[in-house]
């Protein structure tokens, strides 16, 4: 009788296992009411019926993933203790190393480069139980905010197809979205994590310059990368947190400071808590339905008893200048490694070396990332150093002045993640100036260091998600979390799911088994 | 008249430090290693890959900043030197240009009896390149070429001269201490042979007494202390020339032929390269903290200069014999060693200097690998002293000593090499000798003392030595007085 109830259970379970979050889905492992084995099928077996369609994944990791969900199991069924992310999917940006699984950044240049080493994220998410599934894409290098500078493919943002999914990590927040994994890392070093989650209606924390490992994450903009969680509800996000943050020894701009339990901060609770609203994010190019998200955003904030007050960051204005100036010269340096002596894509018929490697990086990388060497490597030549580099690493820090100065008196600052919804595909992608301005509002936290977090806040009238961003102290990602967890909990954003006409899975497209 | 040109002349060194592991990353420094054994996703430059900075790297940078008198910096930190080529992994090397270790610092180098200070502009850190091997021998005619990795990301330690040396031989000598103080330090092998010192040397030349510059040639190859000498008289004599017939000195970079002892221009210098030199992002800025630098400057060594100083005022010795002594740390230590076990330490120079030298010069053997002990040494001085041996007899003990590591006892014991002191014994070994050779013995008698010498060897000979000269000449001169 009890055997036939529970499998009844199971099959009902099963029907909606795909859509549990990743804080629902743990009971049921733990319980052993779902094997992993089941939870990663049901994960794969999505990706198969719907990535023909969305194509989030530059490389599903099938075989991987099956492989240790049984071995998942088997710890299980010895009775050895649940691990915090046990059997949970995970997507992984497809610029963050996985031993033995492909990782390509999105770029020709590495599209069959195996790591022999794991990122540090990756490790710790595997001893916590986490079961990669595959691996997302992205433009180029991350470099871009829609996906489509991928060399690859674009990503199709699954509330509308037509639509762009974000970028950089577009491919992680259209397959979090979609069901296709349990949730998902992505890299920000201008909004690539922030950007694609508002443009997918998910929740995408950028932490703090240096809370999490760098180690393993392609070098873009070092001085700005930071990894972090995409997932489809904030107590996901510090589930997560809680296991990638934490200093490193391997990355040298790693925090040391002892860190508190994330999920433990959540408290729906911020009454008496100060916001600022910095008024340089309101002006021109706020696009109407975002405003008017966003001001009822700011109406729930203020019921929910905190005290909102308009704040001014008079150096933002430059942030956009400065940061293409910095990232693109740290780009340039950290992308010349790419040079066909050791490893990627290698121009045949070369006579020399100087050619070959001129060749190997002509042929191997996208015209956008080329773009950007370019900007990188003029800004930084003798002559313009002063002028260009000098002055923007000047703005970077009145920047940070400007921030310490109303985190003097604010708890946090919000505004839009973007100043639009997620745009048409191939809208943006012959004026680069034009998609360099979707990264507004999410640039000055990287210049900072400072945390941000992009939260669903509403939809406009098409039904296009739009994301609030909240910016917080650096390190101080737990009063972050508490607000996005207050504002989330008082809206029901998070809870709506796109309608994604199935397609059956191609594996050429979606990059399939080839190299795991 | 002839006009005089004073050569200015600025050297950089660079110099492997001798950690065990490299500068960004735990692989071995080993450099006898299978080719790309002693790497790492970090020095191979693999995407992701992060670098973390040796401390051990760090503090041999300091002590090498503080033995130089340089200002250690409080903040530090390393930049990237942007170039393409196919042995720098990363196509950046990771180095020190904003904010080195030390700076303003100096040596003092002795000339031909004089001293002259040398300003160091700077000592900094940064990592070595790997190494590139083309099949055919050279880069044009190679139908390829092969990279190594065991070397990139080995620290280096890079010593800025200011242009201060005036001649090829203050060059020269400028080497040697530098060396000197490097070995004192033991922080680096310093040889040149293996590439773990290398050095670039700018020289131009001016009208004696004038206070500017001229055109700099940097000169590349320079594989011994004695080709930076060679080239650089070399470079003195072309350039001179050149300027006092009218032509103007180009700046450019000369490649020293070992062969022909000629400079060959290589490539023109028409502006400097651009390196596009930025703040490393993937490293923390570095703030040496002052009590650290205090600690090691506690743990330093007596450097050569002072410990000359010291040899000449402690133990009396001359000038010379201080320098000499004091060339390597092993060998001042090995002094050292002798003269606290016996006190005379002019004596002890002597034999060091003298006879322990020669040896170790015939044999190509280093102080280090020295097998007598210097309480052995100590050992045999006191049988002299004490007439058990004699100084001749020394010298063969000493050879044995050398040869085999035994103690002077053991020898003398095993070949009979104990002094004849009994002098009755001697007596009759002298009347022997006298009754053999009469007619010398009558020469001796009519005053001649070079007959008396000839039978001093005679006796010397039939004891094999052992017999005490002055003993033998004593009896000698009592039998054949008139």
């Amino acid at each position: 009788m009890g055997c036939r109830r529970l499998q009844g259970d199971r099959r009902e379970t099963r029907l909606r296992l795909n859509e549990l979050k990743a804080h629902e889905l743990l009971p049921l492992i733990r319980r052993h009411e779902v094997t992993v084995e089941e939870a990663v099928t049901e994960t794969l077996d999505r990706i198969a019926a719907l990535d023909g369609t969305i194509q989030a994944y530059i490389t599903v990791a099938r075989e991987h993933a099956l492989q240790r969900a049984k071995e998942a199991d088997a710890r299980l069924a010895k009775g050895e203790p649940p691990r915090p992310l046990e059997g949970l999917s995970i997507a992984i940006k497809d610029n963050i190393c996985t031993k033995g699984i492909r990782t390509t950044g999105a770029s020709r240049y590495l599209e069959d480069f195996i790591p022999p080493y794991d990122a540090t994220v990756i490790e710790r998410l595997e001893d916590a139980g986490a079961i990669v599934v595959g691996k997302t894409n992205m433009d180029e290098f991350a470099m871009g905010s829609s996906t489509e500078n991928s060399a690859m493919f674009s990503t199709r943002n699954p509330w509308n197809l037509n639509r762009v999914p974000g970028g950089s990590s577009g491919g992680s927040a259209a397959c979090v979205i979609a069901n296709e994994a349990v949730f998902a890392l992505g890299s920000d070093t201008g909004g690539s994590i922030r950007q694609p989650a508002s443009f997918c209606g998910i929740v995408g924390l950028k932490p703090s310059y240096g809370l999490v490992s760098r180690y393993g994450l392609i070098g873009y903009a070092s001085s700005m990368d930071q990894i972090g969680p995409m997932t489809r509800d904030v107590r996901d996000c510090a589930l997560i947190l809680n296991v990638i943050a934490g200093n490193d020894p391997r990355d040298s701009q790693s925090y040391p400071g002892e860190l508190p339990d994330y999920a433990g901060c959540l408290v729906p609770e911020i009454s008496g808590l100060t916001i600022g609203v910095p008024k340089e994010f309101l002006e021109e190019g706020l696009s109407g339905p975002v405003r008017d998200a966003f001001m009822k955003a700011l109406d729930r904030l203020e019921e929910l008893g905190a005290r909102v007050v308009e704040v001014s960051l008079p150096h933002v204005r430059h942030a956009l200048a400065a940061y293409y100036v910095i990232s693109s010269a740290e780009a340039g340096s950290n992308l010349a490694r790419l040079d066909g002596v050791r490893y990627g894509y290698r121009a045949p018929g070369q006579e020399d070396s100087a050619s070959m490697m001129a060749a190997s990086r002509g042929e191997g990388l996208g015209p956008e990332v080329k773009r950007r060497i370019v900007l990188g490597t003029y800004v930084l030549s003798a002559e313009n150093r002063e002028k260009y580099f000098n002055e923007a690493l000047r703005v970077r820090s009145l920047i940070s002045r400007d921030f310490q100065e109303v985190f003097k008196t604010c708890d946090c600052l919000v505004g839009p993640t973007s100043p639009t919804v997620a745009f048409e595909a191939g809208e943006k992608t012959r004026d680069p100036l034009e998609m360099y301005l979707s990264d507004v509002y999410t640039v000055p936290p990287n210049l900072a260091g400072i945390p941000g977090i992009s939260v669903p806040c509403g939809f406009d009238e098409e039904g296009m998600p739009v994301g609030l961003q909240i910016m917080g102290k650096q390190y101080d990602e737990a009063t972050l979390l508490r607000i996005a967890y207050a504002f989330e909990q008082a809206t029901d954003f998070h809870r709506r799911r796109p309608e994604v006409p199935q397609k059956t899975y191609q594996s050429e497209s979606a990059g399939g088994e080839r190299s795991v | 008249m002839k006009e005089v040109f004073e050569p200015v002349i600025g050297i950089e060194v660079h110099t492997q430090l001798k950690t065990e592991s490299k500068l960004f990353c735990s692989c071995s420094t080993r450099f006898d290693a299978a080719p790309n054994r002693n790497t790492c996703p970090v020095c191979l430059g693999l995407p992701g890959a992060l670098p973390v900075l040796n401390k051990k790297a760090l503090l041999f940078g300091i002590k090498t900043g503080l033995a130089f008198n340089c200002e250690i910096a409080e903040f530090s930190g390393f930049d990237r030197k942007n170039y393409f080529y196919p042995d720098l992994s990363k196509n950046y090397q990771i180095t020190q240009d904003a904010f080195p270790i030390g700076t303003n610092g100096h040596i003092d180098v002795m000339t031909d009896g004089k001293t002259r200070r040398i300003r160091i502009k700077r000592v900094h850190l940064e990592e070595d390149a790997g190494k590139s091997v083309h099949e055919g021998g050279t880069i044009t005619g190679a139908a390829y070429s092969l990279e190594d990795y065991n070397r990139a990301g080995v620290p280096l330690l890079e010593i800025v001269s200011e242009p201060d040396i005036r001649s090829p031989k203050e060059a020269y000598e400028y080497l040697l201490m530098l060396r000197r103080i490097l070995l004192y330090l033991e922080v680096s092998d310093c040889k040149m042979e293996e590439g773990s010192l290398r050095c670039d040397v700018n020289i131009s030349i001016r009208p004696e007494g004038s206070d500017e510059f001229g055109t700099q040639v940097e000169l590349k190859n320079l594989n011994s202390f004695r080709a930076v000498e060679r080239s650089l008289e070399y470079e003195v004599e072309r350039q001179s020339q050149l300027v006092a017939s009218g032509g103007e000195v180009i700046r450019e970079t000369r490649h020293w032929d070992e062969a022909s002892q000629v400079t060959v221009s290589m490539r023109r210098k028409e502006r400097a390269e651009d390196y596009r030199y930025f703040p490393e992002p993937d490293l923390a800025q570095l703030n040496i903290r002052r009590s650290w630098v205090d600690e090691i400057k506690a743990t330093l060594p007596e450097l050569p200069a002072a410990r000359r100083m010291r040899f000449i005022e402690s133990y009396g010795l001359p000038e010379y014999d201080a320098s000499l002594l004091t060339d390597t740390k092993e060998l001042a230590d090995y002094f050292e060693a002798v003269v606290r076990e016996y006190g005379e330490a002019k004596t002890v120079s002597n034999w060091i200097m003298g006879e322990l030298s020669r040896l170790m010069n015939a044999t190509g053997i280093g102080i280090e690998s020295v097998k007598v002990r210097p309480g052995d040494i100590a050992a045999m001085l006191k049988m002299i002293d004490k007439g058990t041996i004699s100084g001749k007899i020394a010298k063969t003990v000493f050879e044995e000593m050398f040869a085999e590591g035994k103690s002077p006892e053991t020898i003398v014991k095993e070949k009979g090499l104990v002094q004849i002191t009994d002098e009755e014994e001697l007596a009759k070994i002298v009347d022997c000798v006298i009754e053999e050779n009469r007619e010398v013995a009558d020469q001796v008698r009519e005053g001649k003392d070079k007959a008396l010498g000839f039978l001093v060897g005679q006796v010397m000979k039939m004891t094999k030595g052992r017999a005490n000269p002055q003993a033998v000449n004593k009896l000698l001169r009592q039998r054949l007085a008139n």
